[in-house]
């Protein structure tokens, strides 16, 4: 956690205040959700590992309102150690908290005959295990506030395990599963957990090698819209574009001795 | 060693007008090492400390957003009480109801009190309130006979006019910002009856309402006025002036009766059948422009007979209490006060313009209050030669921006006319405000203070963050 340069203003009963931190926010869905939810009248912590992003981001938010809107807060969510610390701190700068997004998520693409547990490991501690890690502390904080959002983004790839890319299907079904749960423990307390899945996203993960090859993909400022949609709505699971529900409908009903057989 | 942990502690607090909330980590200590333990987390921690009474602040003096609260309505003792001398020594948490029923059957009554019985001695001492008597009595400080405080440092000090004169006058006034009042002891007032003699008296305009008020002060204990700010023109700040004096020698036949507690006792019930705890429920239909209006016309049409009756010190003192929850009764949104100070000779013409902005932007104070003030001697004083004049808004989603900007207009006056303003009320007053009407000098005093008996800036409340800033 950088010492603090400057602080957020203070809300009084006539400027409340709606308080997010957005973790992964300088990915493209990560920057285009912050520049939306700061639209949408959000004051906002961002937190990334890339500190040369993070605060021209800010900049850039904080130029188009009269107040800051958003602070930088550099972390990596694979440091689980210091997660209970910077939520702490994060949650005393903004004097409350009313919404966590977790967008911070990595893709490695194998070729077909490769096995590569580096890059599946990054892929579940990242996709996974760092948001297991911000959430676990903020569903606490939520649980005994009884009110707030959770927003997960999370993936249609955590549909079905496919031939494609077994370790990322892995993190992003485990964490859509863990996010279920989450809903399930915190919707009795007032708490909203809402599963985005955005299908294929016009960011810098589809310019990898291996990546395959964009099919309805959507730009970050229509996921952002979709996300932002979902969290107003206090939605539970959302497909940023429809035309994925239909395909992961029928993906998931493909009997598994024909779907072994097949390329997808 | 410190057995306090964060987890699920966190709660979501919010103002007594339910406009603003703010979570925190709540903590409820019951003596003064466990206020040290506090500390000592915080200190580890990073997290800042505030203290909350029974949480009666129109703003944000008892909130401290994603910080550590402590909740000190569990310190609760009243320690001593002489009914010869007349004086009490009572922990923080001890609400002013506790302490009438505790000294009132025995002939004292609290030398000063606030329109609700429910605030605690720490938060009134914090605020440095002021009662009906202001112009008489000064603030509740001006009792304190000596208090003792837990400073952030870990330290305890005792403080009273003659030791620790500096931390004395700053504390009482100093919003909990300097240390924790763990013990304080006051003097109360003897009374010779359990009744005072109430006059009523309409005024038919501001120009009157604070001629009456500034007139009837040398003649009474208590002065209020209320006042019907739905309506302009002509008729702009009519109302009622309500003026009371103690009974003295046998002007009450019978004291050992009326002093009884349960002669003083608020009935729970309307004629004795309708619970008053629901009666918010009913006022929320009236709480807009049209229902206020119609309410404040009929309060006045009411006031029109000048009359003097006998009221219990309770009935006459906590206005506030007679409807349970009556906060609630305006809505979602909850409600402000803005509550303005103003030297006599430059009140009435600060009041009439203040009074028609508001009704001519259609967002007129349902409720107006006024009161006779003097001058005292506390470093964070909101109080003066003149008048006060307290006015409630109703807030919701639709007019935060225009009341926003009506009420930076009334600083703008008040600050033009020599006014001052009140910390445990308004929620809007911002640090250029504050250095306007308490001086430079008074703030680097303060600040002064601060840092000597909180070096390390553990106490913090949303209100210190507003007003003062990061330094």
């Amino acid at each position: 956690m950088p010492a603090k340069k400057s602080s957020f203003p203070s809300a009084s009963p006539l400027h409340p205040k709606l308080r997010g931190i957005i973790i992964g926010a300088s990915g493209g869905i990560g920057t285009a959700l912050s520049h939306r939810l700061a639209r949408a009248g959000y004051t906002l912590a961002l937190v990334d590992r890339n500190e040369q992003a993070l605060g021209p981001l800010c900049g850039e938010i904080n130029k188009g309102y009269e107040e800051t809107r958003a602070l930088p807060y550099v972390s990596n969510v694979t440091d689980y150690d210091t997660v209970p610390d910077a939520l702490r701190h994060i949650v005393a700068d903004l004097g409350g908290l009313d919404l966590l997004v977790y967008v911070a998520g990595v893709i490695y693409f194998p070729a077909i005959d490769e096995y590569n547990f580096d890059e599946d490991l990054k892929m579940v501690e990242v996709n996974l295990l760092g948001a297991m890690a911000w959430m676990n502390q903020a569903a606490s904080l939520f649980q005994s506030m009884k009110c707030g959002q959770i927003v997960g983004v999370s993936s249609v790839a955590g549909d079905r395990g496919r031939v494609g890319n077994p370790g990322y299907n892995t993190s992003k079904a485990g964490f859509t599963a863990y996010l279920e749960g989450l809903r399930n423990r915190l919707t009795r307390h007032g708490v909203n957990v809402i599963t985005i899945k955005p299908g294929m996203v016009k960011t810098e993960m589809l310019d990898l090698p291996n990546a395959p090859r964009a099919v309805f993909a959507v730009s970050p400022e229509k996921a952002a819209e979709g996300i932002w949609n979902a969290i107003r709505k206090r939605k539970q699971q959302v497909y940023i574009s429809g035309v994925w529900f239909w395909i992961m409908l029928v993906l998931r009903n493909i009997p598994s001795f024909i779907f072994r057989r097949m390329n997808i | 060693m410190s057995t306090l942990t964060l987890e699920r502690n966190f709660f979501p607090l919010q103002n007594f007008g339910h406009s603003l909330t703010a979570p925190a980590y709540v903590f409820k200590p019951r003596c003064a090492e466990e206020i040290c333990e506090a500390f000592e987390l915080a200190g580890k921690t990073g997290l800042t400390v505030a203290a909350r009474g029974a949480g009666r602040s129109y703003n944000d003096a008892s909130l401290n957003g994603g910080g550590i609260v402590l909740d000190l309505s569990g310190m609760n003792r009243i320690i001593n009480w002489d009914p010869v001398t007349g004086r009490v020594a009572a922990e923080p948490g001890v609400t002013l109801e506790q302490l009438w029923q505790r000294v009132e059957p025995e002939g004292w009554w609290p030398p000063v009190v606030s329109g609700t019985m429910f605030t605690t001695l720490g938060g009134c001492l914090a605020a440095n309130i002021h009662g009906k008597n202001n112009f008489r009595m000064g603030p509740i400080g001006e009792h304190v006979i000596e208090f003792t405080a837990i400073l952030p440092t870990g330290a305890e000090v005792t403080c009273s006019p003659n030791k620790n004169a500096d931390l004395f006058y700053a504390m009482i006034s100093g919003l909990g910002m300097l240390g924790i009042f763990t013990s304080i002891t006051m003097q109360m007032k003897r009374i010779e009856s359990g009744l005072l003699e109430v006059h009523a008296w309409p005024v038919h305009n501001l120009h009157e309402h604070l001629a009456f008020l500034f007139d009837k002060a040398p003649d009474f204990d208590y002065t209020v006025g209320w006042m019907d700010t739905m309506t302009g023109g002509k008729s702009l700040g009519r109302g009622q002036i309500h003026a009371a004096n103690y009974l003295h020698g046998d002007e009450d036949p019978d004291p050992q009766k009326t002093m009884k507690l349960e002669n003083q006792i608020l009935p729970p019930r309307i004629f004795g059948v309708f619970p008053k705890s629901i009666l918010y429920i009913f006022m929320k239909p009236f709480a807009n422009n049209l229902g206020w209006s119609a309410v404040n016309t009929a309060k006045y049409v009411a006031s029109l007979r000048a009359h003097t009756f006998r009221q219990s010190h309770a009935a006459f003192h906590f206005l506030l209490d007679y409807v349970p929850n009556w906060e609630l009764s305006y809505g979602r949104g909850g409600l402000i006060q803005y509550q303005s100070f103003l030297p006599k000779e430059t009140a009435e013409e600060a009041w009439r313009g203040m009074l028609n902005i508001s009704l001519k932007r259609g967002m007129p104070s349902y409720l107006g209050v006024t009161k006779r003030h003097r001058p005292d001697q506390f470093l964070m004083t909101h109080a003066l030669d003149g008048f006060s004049l307290a006015l409630d808004f109703k807030v919701t989603n639709g007019n935060r921006a225009k009341l926003s900007a009506m009420l930076q207009e009334f600083d703008k006056v008040v600050l033009g006319a020599g006014g001052r303003f009140y910390f445990a009320k308004n929620s809007e007053t911002r640090p250029e405000t504050a250095m306007r009407f308490l001086g430079e000098e008074t703030i680097a005093k303060f600040r002064k203070l601060k840092k000597r008996c909180d070096p390390n800036g553990i106490l913090e409340s949303d209100l210190y963050r507003r007003v003062f800033g990061n330094p």
